[in-house]
């Protein structure tokens, strides 16, 4: 039965980060869609700008303004809602959500919760709470004592049993904490542990225990369903975030898999779940003795995954069950004849890898454990777990090209990284197996199953098969098809018959592909139905398997259908917003009449729902599937302009093979992406470029440098480790980054470019047909140039760009245009300074800031570029920046806090997760909103300034002034702290954490005395870099809004002085215009 | 990895599926269907519904977790298996596991077939395999080794229940309750069900004269093949339908108490063989998720006025259970014992055991 609600609060999860990430955009996205169907009239607050569920006709109404108590309910007072869904924005919505009712704001608007009631939710989020609910109805959770004696950490130990965990509470990254396997440990880790903290938690070691998901659903009427369970590849103390998890589980008996689905529906039962919840268990991998870890009674990352990886619709069920319907009230949407309540069965096995981007960082951990470092994750389909792993290995898209085939790691202790796994741990298995390593060794040393170690070892086994060949004639078809059907694309084929070398793969995999075509060796396409095959299907939902002989569909060849390549998975520098773009291509691809093909692999996207396409292809970015499916589907042609990098990657190669691309052609974007190709068409248009070379030893560095002058940007084309671009101010800081990082040769030239300080930094989105500019939206950073664009904070339209300066900007845009013929979406950068401007780069795709360009403007250039690419007609919309009478910022989400010991400072190589982009009246209040989308928080009293370069000290000394006038108290450090009192600013001076003198900022810090924290690195001078690394990381792990730039920390400073948080319009998008 | 052979499966329109062997390497023929669930292997193997058939597993790894070890329960039933050995005729998977991992695995699957004579196949595209079954319905078929041919065989046209069951009376426990078993081919874990709610079970052969026997209640079982075969079995069971003790049906039991009400039973298309299937309680809101394994089927249309259906299929709409309006007797076409499968419905035995108890107090 249905209840009467007519208005529903949607909250989502704000921008993108560490532990919360696009499966939120999947999650809210059904959810509204359920909604608009049983004509709920939908208001979502979400400031994450870049997303689906933010667009046009998913919700009625959007907000895009921080997901936090204060805001939420000054909508709700303003919509009046008769309900509100919580379970859908992850953390961040559900906490809210529980404040708002802890804080009795849902009783006082009569705003009912739909779906699980908050009691149920705190029930699950406070630790003990849940262990004594579950104890209520005899469900065992990890035994654990908090003890502050010796002698009860025995006695804990006594009714516990070793071996034992010991933790020192309240302490961070796990100080004192140790396993212990007897008394005596247990005495010794005891007594450290109380050096760190009078309290200890004494717990049950459950290390090497199997880690097994289910998600679970409920109806009102108390019917419940799994709808997937997972296994862990690696066993418990990794996150499962960290994890590679596959579903089903693979090492489960009967008994065992059902003891637990048993469990999770009794659990869900007690706890009251209405829709979905996910239970974590450790099972022992000896007995079917198990805990239960964790429940999550929202939609959640492995929500998302078991939706893709079933094709059950999880959040678009839970929503309607919300609204009061049983399960069995409801269709499957796949069979469109079968009802809801059942349990999909698969006949295929999916693994999800997580993508690190641990690189980026300076001093970051890289060892995996039981925090989430990972910023995305990908879905391999196959029919045997081999297939699935190296197609997932391929994915991942960090240079592996499955299992075997690698380059083996460098400067690596196997073993070490076999028991201390680090996000390499899957390659050192390979490295260990290849140099024969027992499986068993390798179970001893990482306690993954066995299981999953012979089915690697069946891929290495068959390498040094393939391996003994050298020609693909004397290679048997039945290796071939073995060889294919475990997952080997024609690169690794290439690489270990063939022997190819690394600049001649392209043609090498091409040969293979052309042998094993004659030969007959072709994949098939397979559905996923969630029925096994068991009911007919008319399901569009597909992946590519070498295991199976006969097409699930059939291709029609009727030039008709177009491909459009999607993102792949998130990653620091392509996330949401290219999947935002990729959707509104194929929304755009349906409308004009053709049936639109998607092909990507991350579980965490709304292109990867069946339901926005005609055919979705969960399946490989890579030429040779790319090939396998235009083959198949032979396409009118293909989009590569919408999902970033990696399918702009593949042009050229896609056009090597006379596969029509829609829109700009290869070669022009060949000329963009090629930076001589590039150089020499700007001096031909006489657009004037930051000075660069392309050098190849030392000396040629020295030389271009004593032209140009420090500082310098330094791009290595090979990186030994650290960052792979940096910006040097002196010699000495050249050298070390070049010995440091690089190494410098004819195969690795090094691009040296001149770097211009104080200059703003402007991007341009724009669309243009055959070379004639249709649409344009030119933005600003707040930062100087120097801070990646995908880390700056963006301004749409630009308040403070000279007039000229925008006009020359439109002209270089027209001429560029002009000159690469451009027809599609297209990105630039440049720089400005006193109205000169130069290029920095130009991208003939869709870029990061289309979405927010496109919703601030409210003219949706995807859809123009995709129209031009198609040969739609298109006319010039009638409105331009100019026109706007409202301001937007984007800025970027840092996700600092879950990466421990990474330095928190912003530099030329990207480090952000995510963003919002908040719409405002006023520049300082868009400012401030989007500030606090991100986390800030308005600061009460204290701010700290440690303001670095004499340039920032300027910068700085108008906000400082500005604070004093509001009454905050301020600090600083030396330097600084002499500047302020110079110039009659009173502050109070704190001393560096290195000095041994009072009052210390840590001391300030670490006793929570600040709000607020700027902090400006001066140089790359060591302890410089460490004085400053101690307060910023020391700000982020205790929780202290942190800004490292100038004139962020002024833009920032100037618009919480001039106005409030309570200032801050409540209005939605449609009312900005 | 041991020496391979090919082999195949030849199917009744003439369709052959080229595989490797990685069982007993022979000829079997037998009827050919397929099974949608994940888990479960050693059960499904010894399930003797499965008599006469050659069973396709969609689910495409097999074999992960070997074959566990022999062991009985207090009641001296073996803890994983559910009968004293493997009844279906041929295994077709798509990825065989050579390597197994599990803690209480004595055997792998390949080792396990070959002591017991069972040819299976892997490398097969087992999902076209279950596409054609359930279009063209379910089919015979033969696995063929090279240089020895074999016929088709309909095990449709064979009593299959005589096959399966016991040949001989056998008393269980001593509970408080006596529960006369039917074995029509039973699954051990029907047995354990009841023994754990107290009660004494005498099992007997499926034409076996029970009403004689002094009983609080009566179990019909699961078993193979078409019902109709079973005229002694529904001529007992309609003289304890005067008898007026409770009565509890599983599978084959829910047909034959079908049967013995007048009803009419068919054959379905591709039956129904899964851990995934959804029923829904008649005229209530309960949905449960049940295993099953069946081709036969009770005709919802034919049952008789003093009986009315207990639970529907809520994919197909075929009937799942059927119940006496007056009297204690009742019956499901699904495996509320489970085994392998979900355990939603083992609530069941409960209800049955309460039956008895309140029959018992009445009289």
């Amino acid at each position: 039965m249905k209840k009467n609600v007519k208005k529903a609060i949607v909250l989502g999860s704000g921008a993108l980060k560490i532990g919360e990430a696009g499966e939120f955009d999947y999650s809210g996205s059904q959810a509204l869609k359920a909604l608009k169907e049983e004509g709920v009239y939908t208001v979502l607050i979400n400031p994450n700008i870049a997303t689906i569920q933010t667009s046009e006709n998913i919700a009625d109404k959007i907000y895009f303004l921080p997901v936090t108590p204060f805001f939420v309910e000054q909508v709700i007072k303003r919509e009046q809602p008769d309900g509100i869904l919580l379970a859908f924005g992850g953390q961040t919505a559900l906490n809210c959500g529980v404040k708002l009712y802890e804080g009795g704001i849902l009783e006082k608007y009569n705003v009912e919760v739909l779906g699980t009631p908050v009691q149920s939710i705190i029930d699950t989020e406070d630790r003990e709470i849940f262990a004594n609910k579950l104890a209520e109805i005899d469900v065992k959770t990890p035994r654990s004592f908090a003890v502050t004696s010796i002698e009860d950490a025995l006695k804990a130990s006594d009714k516990i049993g070793f071996p034992i965990i010991v933790r020192a509470a309240f302490t961070l990254g796990g100080m004192g904490s140790g396993f212990c396997s007897n008394r005596e440990e247990l005495i010794m880790r005891a007594e450290n542990a109380f050096s760190y903290s009078n309290q200890i938690l004494v717990e049950e070691s459950l290390k090497g225990w199997k880690e097994v998901e289910y998600e679970v659903v409920r109806d009102a009427y108390n019917n419940c369903i799994t709808v997937c369970n997972m296994e862990n590849f690696d066993p418990l103390g990794i996150h499962t975030g960290e994890s590679i998890v596959v579903a089903p589980s693979q090492t489960l008996s009967n008994s065992e898999y059902h003891k637990l689905r048993e469990l999770a529906i009794k659990i869900i039962r007690h706890i009251g779940v209405v829709g979905e919840c996910n239970v974590q268990y450790a099972l022992d991998p000896y007995s079917e003795d198990y805990r239960v870890i964790e429940v999550n009674a929202r939609l959640s990352r492995s929500s998302a995954l078991a939706s893709k990886a079933t094709g059950y619709p999880l959040a678009f069920v839970a929503a309607k069950l919300g609204l009061g319907y049983g399960l069995f009230e409801l269709k499957n949407s796949v069979t469109k004849v079968t009802s809801t309540f059942f349990e999909p069965a698969l006949d295929y096995v999916v693994c999800k890898i997580p993508r690190w981007d641990l690189n980026k960082f300076t001093g970051v951990s890289k060892q995996i454990g039981s925090s989430m470092k990972s910023v995305g994750e990908i879905m391999a389909i196959g029919r045997t777990f081999e297939e699935a792993i190296q197609k997932g290995l391929r994915m991942v898209g960090q240079g592996a090209h499955g299992f075997v085939a690698n380059h083996p790691l460098k400067d690596k202790d196997i073993k070490e990284e076999l028991s201390e796994p680090t996000d390499q741990r899957v390659f050192a298995i390979s490295d260990a197996m290849q140099a024969g390593m027992s499986v068993e060794e390798i179970h001893q040393l990482t306690r993954i199953d066995r299981w999953f170690l012979e089915k690697l070892k069946n891929i290495t086994d068959l390498k040094s098969q393939l391996a003994a060949h050298n020609s693909l004639e004397t290679v048997p078809n039945e290796m071939l098809k073995q060889a294919k059907m475990m997952g080997y694309s024609d690169f690794q084929l290439a690489r270990l018959i063939l022997k190819t070398p690394g600049e001649d793969i392209e043609n090498g995999q091409l040969k293979v592909r052309k042998h094993r075509i004659a030969q007959g060796i072709k994949p098939v396409v397979k559905q996923i139905d969630t029925m096994a095959g068991e009911f007919p299907a008319k399901i569009n939902y597909l992946y590519v398997t070498y295991n199976g002989n006969e097409q699930d569909v059939e291709f029609q060849h009727d030039n008709k259908s177009v491909i459009v390549l999607g993102s792949g998975a998130y990653r620091i520098g392509s996330s949401v917003e290219f999947d935002w773009c990729s959707v509104n291509a194929l929304n755009t691809v349906n409308a004009s009449g053709y049936r639109s093909i998607m092909i990507n692999y991350n579980p965490e996207t709304v292109s990867t729902d069946y339901d926005v396409c005609s055919r979705l292809y969960f399946d490989e970015l890579t030429l040779e599937r790319v090939l396998d499916i235009i083959d198949l589907e032979q396409p009118k042609g293909v989009v590569v302009s919408m999902g970033g990098q990696i399918p702009n990657n593949l042009a050229m190669k896609l056009h090597r093979q006379n596969v029509p691309i829609l829109g700009t052609s290869p070669v022009d974007i060949d000329r963009a992406e090629d930076r001589q190709k590039f150089s020499s068409l700007l001096d031909q248009l006489k657009v004037d470029q930051p000075r660069w070379a392309s050098l190849t030893t030392i000396d040629d560095i020295y030389k271009f440098v004593d032209v140009v002058g420090f500082p310098v940007l330094v791009r290595p084309s090979y990186v030994l480790s650290g960052a792979a671009m940096n910006v040097v101010s002196n010699r000495e800081e050249l050298e070390h980054f070049l010995n440091l990082a690089t190494s410098v040769s004819k195969q690795h030239p090094v691009v040296v470019s001149e770097f211009i300080e104080e200059a703003k930094e402007i991007e341009v989105d724009a669309v243009a047909k055959d070379g004639e500019v249709i649409a344009y939206a030119i933005s600003e950073h707040i930062e100087f140039a120097g801070v990646h664009s995908g880390d700056a904070t963006i301004v749409f339209p630009p308040q403070k760009l000279y007039v000229e300066t925008i006009r020359r900007v439109k002209r270089i845009t027209r001429e560029i245009a002009k000159g690469l013929n451009i027809s599609g979406p297209f990105n630039m950068q440049l720089l400005a300074k006193d109205n000169d401007i130069k290029v920095i780069e130009c991208n003939l795709r869709a870029s990061r800031s289309f979405p927010f360009v496109s919703k601030v403007l409210k003219v949706n250039l995807i859809d123009l570029a995709t129209k031009v690419m198609l040969g739609e007609p298109v006319e010039k919309p009638n409105k331009n920046l100019f026109d706007l009478d409202c301001v937007g910022i984007k800025a970027p989400q840092f996700s600092f806090a879950r990466l421990q010991k990474a330095d928190p400072v912003l530099g030329v190589d990207m480090a952000s997760t995510g963003e919002v982009g908040c719409i405002a009246g006023t520049y300082d209040e868009a400012v401030l909103q989007s500030m606090l989308s991100v986390g800030y928080r308005i600061p009460k009293q204290n701010i700290l300034i440690s303001s670095g370069p004499a340039r920032s000290k300027v910068e700085l000394l108008e906000s400082a002034r500005l604070l004093k006038q509001k009454g905050f108290n301020l600090f600083a450090t030396g330097g600084t702290h002499k500047f302020l009192t110079e110039n009659g600013i009173e502050n109070t001076l704190l001393y560096w954490p290195n000095e041994d003198k009072h009052p210390n900022t840590l001391d300030y810090i670490r006793d929570k005395k600040l709000d607020l924290v700027v902090n400006i690195p001066k140089n790359l001078s060591r302890e410089e870099l460490s004085n400053g690394y101690t307060i910023r990381r020391n700000a982020i792990d205790f929780n202290i809004p942190l800004i490292t730039n100038a004139r962020l920390a002024s833009a920032f400073i100037h618009a919480f002085c001039k106005m409030g948080m309570e200032d801050i319009a409540i209005k939605s998008w449609e009312e900005y215009k | 990895m041991p020496e391979l052979k090919k082999i195949k499966l030849i199917l009744e329109d003439g369709t052959v599926f080229e595989g490797t062997s990685f069982g007993c390497h022979k000829s079997v023929a037998g009827e050919v269907v397929f099974n949608t669930a994940m888990t479960g292997y050693p059960e499904s193997l010894t399930d003797p519904s499965y008599k006469g058939q050659i069973l396709v597993t969609t689910y495409p790894l097999i074999g992960n977790y070997g074959v566990p070890v022999d062991d009985v329960d207090e009641y001296g039933l073996p803890n994983f298996f559910e009968s004293d050995r493997i009844h279906l005729s041929g295994l077709i998977i798509s990825d065989y596991s050579f390597e197994y991992s599990h803690w209480n695995a004595q055997k792998s699957l390949s080792q396990w077939l070959q002591e017991q004579g069972v040819p299976g196949i892997f490398g097969i595209d087992t999902r076209a395999l279950t596409k054609k079954l359930r279009e063209t319905g379910t089919m015979l078929g033969k696995i063929e080794v090279e240089g020895q041919p074999v016929d088709f065989y309909n095990p449709d046209k064979e009593n299959q229940v005589a096959k399966a069951s016991t040949p001989k009376k056998e008393v269980y426990g001593n509970g408080k309750h006596k529960v006369v078993l039917v074995d029509c081919g039973c699954k051990y874990n029907i047995i354990r069900c009841l023994l754990k709610r107290d009660t004494t079970v005498i099992r007997v052969p499926w034409d076996y004269d029970f009403t004689q026997e002094d009983y609080d209640g009566v179990m019909i079982s699961n078993g193979p093949g078409d019902p109709q075969y079973c005229q002694p079995t529904v001529a007992n069971i309609r003289k304890a339908f005067d008898q007026g003790k409770p009565i509890f049906g599983i599978c084959m039991g829910n047909q034959l108490i079908g049967i013995a009400s007048g009803a009419k039973t068919y054959k379905l298309k591709y039956g129904h063989r899964a851990h995934n299937h959804p029923v829904r309680k008649v005229n209530d809101t309960k949905c449960f998720i049940t295993s099953q394994n069946h081709s036969f089927a009770i005709d919802n249309a034919t049952l008789s006025s003093d009986w009315e259906p207990l639970f529907v299929n809520i994919n197909d709409d075929t009937n799942e259970g059927i119940q006496h309006k007056t009297k204690p007797i009742f019956s499901a076409q699904f495996h509320p014992e489970a085994f392998s499968g979900p355990t939603d419905t083992e609530f069941l035995f409960d209800d049955f055991v309460k039956m008895i108890e309140e029959h018992k107090a009445k009289n």
